[in-house]
C-alpha cells in the first residue's frame, strides 16, 4: 500500500513538472495580495468600477474566475489575469476573500430609486440574492454595498447579451425596464452592513 | 539552503531555544525593519509589514512629506488630472504605527546593519527594504545635466517637473513643435513616453491644433505600439511622428539655449517645447551602498527580493532587476508584498514562501480611449517569468465601449493602488 501511494505521488509530481504552468503553490494570502492593486486591500475596493471581493462566497468567486478564464464572462483585463491561475489557485483565493470583512462602499445613491428598488428586490431577486443582497445563494454574488458604477457596468453587459444570464436570472431580469433595473441597483448601493 | 542555515544560526546566536515549541514564531516586537523610500514600493512595503505583523518596529525614511504619483501624471499634461489628484501624505501609514522619518538616507552599512540620514541620526535594522526608484544618468546626453532639467524638463519624476512641462505647453504658440526623447531600455514605465505623447496631443488638438509632436526614440519598437499607433491615427491623425533609433531617433546631445536636439546621425531638431527622458539607473543610495551591478541596477533573489550583493537588504521597485516584470507602480506594489512576506518569514526564522506577482499598466490615449497591458508572474528555476498563457495587451479591434471602460478602470486602479499604499 505504502509503495503504491509513493508511486502515485511520484507520478503526480512528474506530471506537474512536465506541464509548463505548474508551480509550487503560493499561500492563499500570497496569491490574493497582488489583487489589491485593483480590488483594494483584502478585497475591499476603493475604486468605483472594480468590485469589492471581500466576504463573497467562495463559490461565487471561484465561479467568476473560471468564467473570466474561459472567456464566458466578458472583461477588459480580468480574463487576461485569470489565465495566470489554475483551479487550485481559484479555490485558495476564493477561500481567502470569502473570509475577509466586507466594508460597504460609502457612495451616494438616489433614495427614491432605492425605495422602488427595494420592492423589486423582494419580488424578483431575493430568492438568490439573500438577506437584502448581503449574501448570495450558491454562486450568486454579494450585491449589498457593492459599487454602483460596477453594478451598472455588469447589468449593462447582461442586458446587452454580452454576459450570459442563467435561465432563472433571465426570467426575473427580462421583464424589468431600464428604469426598474436602475432603481434596483440604487437599492443595493443603499444597503449598508 | 544557505539562507535557512544562516537563519538557524542567527536563532541560536539570539539564544532562542529551537526545542522550545513556538519559539520559531515568537518575538517580533523589538525587531526593526527600515524601509528606504516612500513611493509605490516603499510605502506598500511599510504598510504590509505592519498589516501582517503589527508587532514589528517599522521605520519608513522618505525625504518628502508628500508623494506625487508618476502614474497619471501624463494626464496632468492633457488636462485630465491635477497635481493635487496625484499627491498623497503619510498620515495613514503613521496611523498604522509606521514611524515616519522625513530625511534623506546618506549611507547604509550592510555589515553593521545601520542606516544614516543627512541629519546624522542612525537607525539599526534587522532587515532593510530599499526602494529608491530611479535616478537619471546625467552624463549620458551631452549638454543635458540636472541644471539643464530646470529649463528643459524630463518630467519623469512627477511634481514640479510635471508642472514645468505643462506650463511650457501652455505658453507654446500654435503651430509649435514638441519633441519627446526616449532612451534605450531599461527605463521606468515602458509605455509612459507614448502615453505622454497622446496626452500632449489631446491638449494640443483642442488648444493649438496646428502643432506637432516628434518622438525621437533610441529603440526600434515600443510598448503597446500597435494600440498606440491605432489610437493616434484615430484621434490625432498627422500630429505625432515617431522616429526610431535606426531612422535617426537616437539622441546624442542637447543645446539648452536653442532647445535643439542633435541625433547620433547628425540631424538637428529644434523644438518649441523639449522633453528629454534621459537614460536611467537605480536611485543614488543603491549605488553608494554597493547594491548595483555594473549597469547600475540591483540584482536580487527574485523569490524574496533580497539583494544578491548584500544579505539583509531587499531591493524592490524600479531599482531592482525583476526579470520579466516591467518597471511600474503596480510591479513595485506587488514586489513590496513579496519582500514584506520574505522579511517577516526571515525574522521568524522560517523559509520564505512561494511568491506570486501581478502587473497591470493602463495608458490613456484620449479621455475615452484607454489601453492596458497586464501579466501574472511566478518564479521558476530562480527566474521571475510570466505565467505561460496569461496576460497580454488590450485587443486591437476593441469597441469604443471597451476603450472607455479601460479609462474608468484605470481611474479605479489608481484609487485602489494608492489606497493600498497610503491607508
Amino acid at each position: 500500500m505504502k509503495m503504491k501511494w509513493k508511486g502515485w505521488a511520484l507520478a503526480a509530481s512528474a506530471l506537474l513538472l512536465a506541464s509548463g504552468t505548474a508551480r509550487a503553490a503560493p499561500t492563499a494570502e500570497m496569491l490574493s495580495d497582488p489583487c489589491a492593486g485593483c480590488h483594494g486591500t483584502y478585497g475591499n475596493s476603493a475604486g468605483t468600477t472594480t468590485p469589492t471581493l471581500a466576504n463573497h462566497s467562495k463559490q461565487s468567486l471561484v465561479d467568476a474566475m473560471k468564467k473570466f478564464k474561459s472567456g464566458e464572462r466578458p472583461a477588459t483585463i480580468m480574463g487576461r489575469i485569470a489565465k495566470g491561475y489554475g483551479d487550485v489557485d481559484f479555490e485558495a483565493m476564493g477561500d481567502f476573500f470569502s473570509k475577509q470583512k466586507f466594508h460597504a462602499a460609502n457612495q451616494p445613491f438616489d433614495k427614491k430609486k432605492a425605495a422602488r428598488g427595494a420592492e423589486l428586490h423582494s419580488s424578483n431577486c431575493a430568492r438568490c440574492h439573500l438577506e437584502d443582497g448581503k449574501e448570495g445563494k450558491d454562486a450568486s454574488p454579494v450585491m449589498a454595498g457593492q459599487w454602483l458604477d460596477y453594478l451598472k457596468i455588469e447589468m449593462g453587459l447582461y442586458t446587452s447579451g454580452k454576459r450570459k444570464m442563467s435561465d432563472e436570472k433571465k426570467e426575473k431580469v427580462q421583464p424589468l425596464s431600464a428604469t426598474d433595473l436602475e432603481a434596483l441597483l440604487h437599492y443595493y448601493a443603499s444597503v449598508t452592513r | 539552503m544557505t539562507m535557512e542555515r544562516r537563519d538557524f544560526l542567527k536563532l541560536i546566536g539570539a539564544g532562542v531555544g529551537v526545542g522550545a515549541s513556538g519559539a520559531l514564531f515568537a518575538q517580533s516586537s523589538g525587531q526593526r525593519v527600515v524601509v528606504v523610500g516612500g513611493g509605490f514600493g516603499g510605502a506598500t512595503a511599510a504598510k504590509y509589514l505592519k498589516l501582517k505583523n503589527p508587532g514589528l518596529n517599522v521605520v519608513l525614511i522618505e525625504p518628502n512629506r508628500q508623494y506625487v504619483s508618476c502614474p497619471l501624471s501624463n494626464e496632468v499634461l492633457g488636462g485630465e488630472a491635477t497635481i493635487e489628484h496625484l499627491t498623497f501624505g503619510y498620515d495613514g501609514l503613521k496611523k498604522r504605527g509606521v514611524t515616519l522619518v522625513h530625511d534623506t538616507v546618506t549611507a547604509i552599512d550592510p555589515q553593521a546593519r545601520k542606516v544614516t540620514v543627512s541629519g546624522g541620526n542612525t537607525f539599526t535594522y534587522d532587515r532593510a527594504i530599499v526602494a529608491p526608484g530611479i535616478d537619471f544618468r546625467w552624463d549620458a546626453i551631452k549638454g543635458y545635466d540636472e541644471a539643464a532639467s530646470h529649463a528643459i524638463p524630463h518630467a519623469y519624476k512627477a511634481g514640479a517637473q510635471t508642472t514645468l512641462l505643462a506650463n511650457q505647453l501652455k505658453s507654446m504658440k500654435d503651430g509649435g513643435v514638441v519633441i519627446i526623447t526616449v532612451p534605450e531600455y531599461p527605463f521606468r514605465c515602458p509605455p509612459g513616453p507614448y502615453e505622454r505623447a497622446s496626452m500632449i496631443a489631446h491638449y494640443l488638438k483642442h488648444h493649438k491644433p496646428r502643432s506637432k509632436i516628434i518622438i525621437l526614440d533610441a529603440k526600434e519598437s515600443f510598448s503597446k505600439q500597435g494600440l498606440f499607433m491605432q489610437g493616434w491615427k484615430q484621434h490625432y491623425e498627422g500630429m505625432i511622428e515617431w522616429v526610431s533609433g535606426s531612422k535617426g531617433g537616437e539622441v546624442e546631445s542637447v543645446d539648452v539655449a536653442t532647445r535643439t536636439v542633435s541625433s547620433a546621425v547628425g540631424n538637428k531638431h529644434p523644438a518649441d517645447v523639449l522633453n528629454i527622458i534621459p537614460p536611467q539607473y537605480a536611485g543614488k543610495i543603491a549605488h553608494t551602498t554597493g547594491l548595483v551591478d555594473p549597469k547600475g541596477w540591483c540584482p536580487v533573489n527574485v523569490r524574496t527580493f533580497e539583494s544578491t550583493q548584500h544579505p539583509g537588504i531587499h531591493v524592490i521597485g524600479d531599482a531592482s532587476m525583476a526579470g520579466a516584470m516591467p518597471r511600474s507602480g503596480y510591479s513595485a506594489n506587488s514586489q513590496a508584498k513579496v519582500a514584506a512576506a520574505a522579511v517577516i518569514a526571515s525574522l521568524r526564522g522560517v523559509p520564505a514562501g512561494e511568491p506570486s506577482f501581478i502587473n497591470a499598466c493602463y495608458s490613456m490615449i484620449a479621455p475615452e480611449h484607454g489601453i492596458s497591458i497586464t501579466n501574472v508572474y511566478m518564479v521558476k528555476d530562480k527566474q521571475l517569468i510570466e505565467v505561460p498563457g496569461a496576460g497580454g495587451i488590450s485587443p486591437m479591434d476593441a469597441t469604443p465601449e471597451f476603450r472607455k471602460l479601460e479609462v474608468v478602470h484605470a481611474k479605479s486602479w489608481f484609487r485602489n493602488v494608492t489606497t493600498d499604499m497610503f491607508t
